[in-house]
């Protein structure tokens, strides 16, 4: 039997459901409280659990997002229930976090992860088809670099704990978020009280959501990276199914809900600065080939005992914490009577992505197996 | 003699990419070592996309997937 299912979820139609399934999700968690066209961002929604842990002290954007917690929690049950949680670890660990902390400034200078550029789209955000695209560039520049024979190395069998810690961070992450303790006057936790980072559905609803969409995920090995890279790599369609059926189902979902508006101009939480949203997510997309997997990915792998992706994670979150302390992230755009002011990052976040982009080019040349 | 794949340890896409290059090389069979579920799969399905026999052995905690013309 769990073979039988195991192979289903390894099928085509295994994908499309996991695809489709968040492509339902997602708008209605958007229709239960979360943020417009943000059903799910993994990059922002870590970010703002960096800045609930008072990592950053953006006021807009702190709360402790129980999709993270419930997605590393649903694929760890997924991967206990098929005998799949393998602790392992010793990939280049240090690598994988600062690739995981220069992914995150290129998300955040875009406003999203992979996840949200497809949901940015289904919402009528036009933005989110020039994020896509630096995504692609960012993936198809990784692909000459694997080609060339690229790697990060081999993991290792670990101990235990190694496998462990992930999933007890996140069980952590959920009693400050039940319990909301205040370490020290006017310090964390931190809950936003207006801005995006207020607006969440019940937890409850959260966390069903996300235990659904971390085992479907750790099942099926949905990624919105890995979708790109195998169509660009080998033509293989199979990962791109799941990408695509999350796109077509959330635009739809969008539009019988009402939750449709076509433009590029005054976008929620995005801006149309093309050649940043461009370049945001092309050093996005090169970070996550480099490491083997999307945002939701390595979450997914963080919570079946992969040690190496769990460090990617918290490097999301530790880049979180630089990308707005330092003010690299994007600006929304701002319309005021009348008035469009195209917003995107400062000179700081500009250079912040070229070093990234440099940083990445550099691993991608160097890096290769002994 | 067997050509043997050890992908064991490698992270995404590199398994099915040592595949597929041992593929090219036309001789076969290819013996192919992978560590995880989702490499096994990766393997199993670019092999069977390549029109060969996927034969898959599990070895302790890892599989084994010989593939044959």
């Amino acid at each position: 039997m769990s073979e039988r299912l195991t192979r289903f979820f390894a099928s085509r139609w295994g994908i499309l459901l996991a695809g489709a399934a968040i492509g339902l999700l997602a708008p209605l968690l958007q229709k239960a409280g979360n943020p417009t066209n943000m059903g799910i961002c993994v990059a922002c929604f870590e970010r703002d659990i960096a800045g609930a842990l008072g990592l950053h002290r953006v006021a807009t954007v702190q709360y402790i997002r129980p999709e993270i917690i419930a997605f590393v929690l649903g694929s760890l049950i997924a991967a206990l229930l098929f005998r799949e949680f393998k602790p392992r670890a010793g990939s280049a660990p240090i690598v994988r976090f600062l690739l995981g902390m220069f992914a995150m400034i290129g998300a955040l200078t875009f406003l999203g992860c992979p996840w949200r550029a497809l949901l940015r789209l289904a919402g009528g955000d036009l933005n989110g088809l020039v994020g896509t695209a630096g995504l692609v560039a960012g993936i198809a520049l990784g692909v000459v670099f694997l080609k060339r024979g690229y790697s990060l190395g081999r993991s290792r069998p670990a101990p235990a704990p190694v496998g462990w810690i992930m999933p007890a961070i996140m069980l952590g992450l959920l009693l400050l978020l039940i319990f909301r303790p205040q370490f020290t006057k006017d310090g964390p936790i931190f809950f936003s009280a207006e801005g995006p980072g207020s607006k969440h559905a019940p937890i409850l609803i959260s966390l069903a959501v996300g235990l659904v969409i971390g085992f479907l995920a750790q099942r099926t090995r949905f990624c919105t990276m890995g979708a790109w890279r195998d169509v660009i790599l080998m033509g293989d369609t199979h990962l791109f199914t799941g990408v695509a059926a999350l796109f077509v189902v959330a635009l739809l979902t969008n539009l019988a809900l009402g939750q449709f508006k076509l433009g590029f101009a005054a976008q929620p939480v995005a801006h149309s600065n093309h050649i940043w949203n461009f370049l945001g997510m092309a050093l996005a997309g090169l970070a996550f080939l480099l490491a083997g997997g999307c945002p939701g990915r390595q979450l997914f792998l963080s919570g079946e005992g992969d040690g190496d992706a769990g460090l990617f994670v918290l490097g999301m979150i530790f880049g979180a914490g630089f990308s707005h302390n330092w003010a690299l992230a994007g600006v929304p755009d701002k319309l005021a009577e009348g008035v469009l002011t195209v917003g995107g990052p400062g000179p700081y976040g500009q250079a912040a992505v070229i070093i990234g982009l440099v940083f990445c080019i550099v691993l991608g040349i160097t890096m290769r197996e002994k | 003699m067997t050509k043997v794949v050890d992908a064991r340890g490698l992270s995404c896409p590199q398994p099915v990419i040592l595949a597929r290059q041992a593929m090219e090389e036309g001789e076969f069979p290819i013996e192919v070592l992978v560590d995880t579920v989702t490499s096994r799969e990766n393997v199993r399905r670019a092999a069977t996309k390549a029109g060969l026999q996927v034969q898959v052995e599990a070895v302790g905690d890892e599989f084994k997937l010989t593939l044959t013309q």
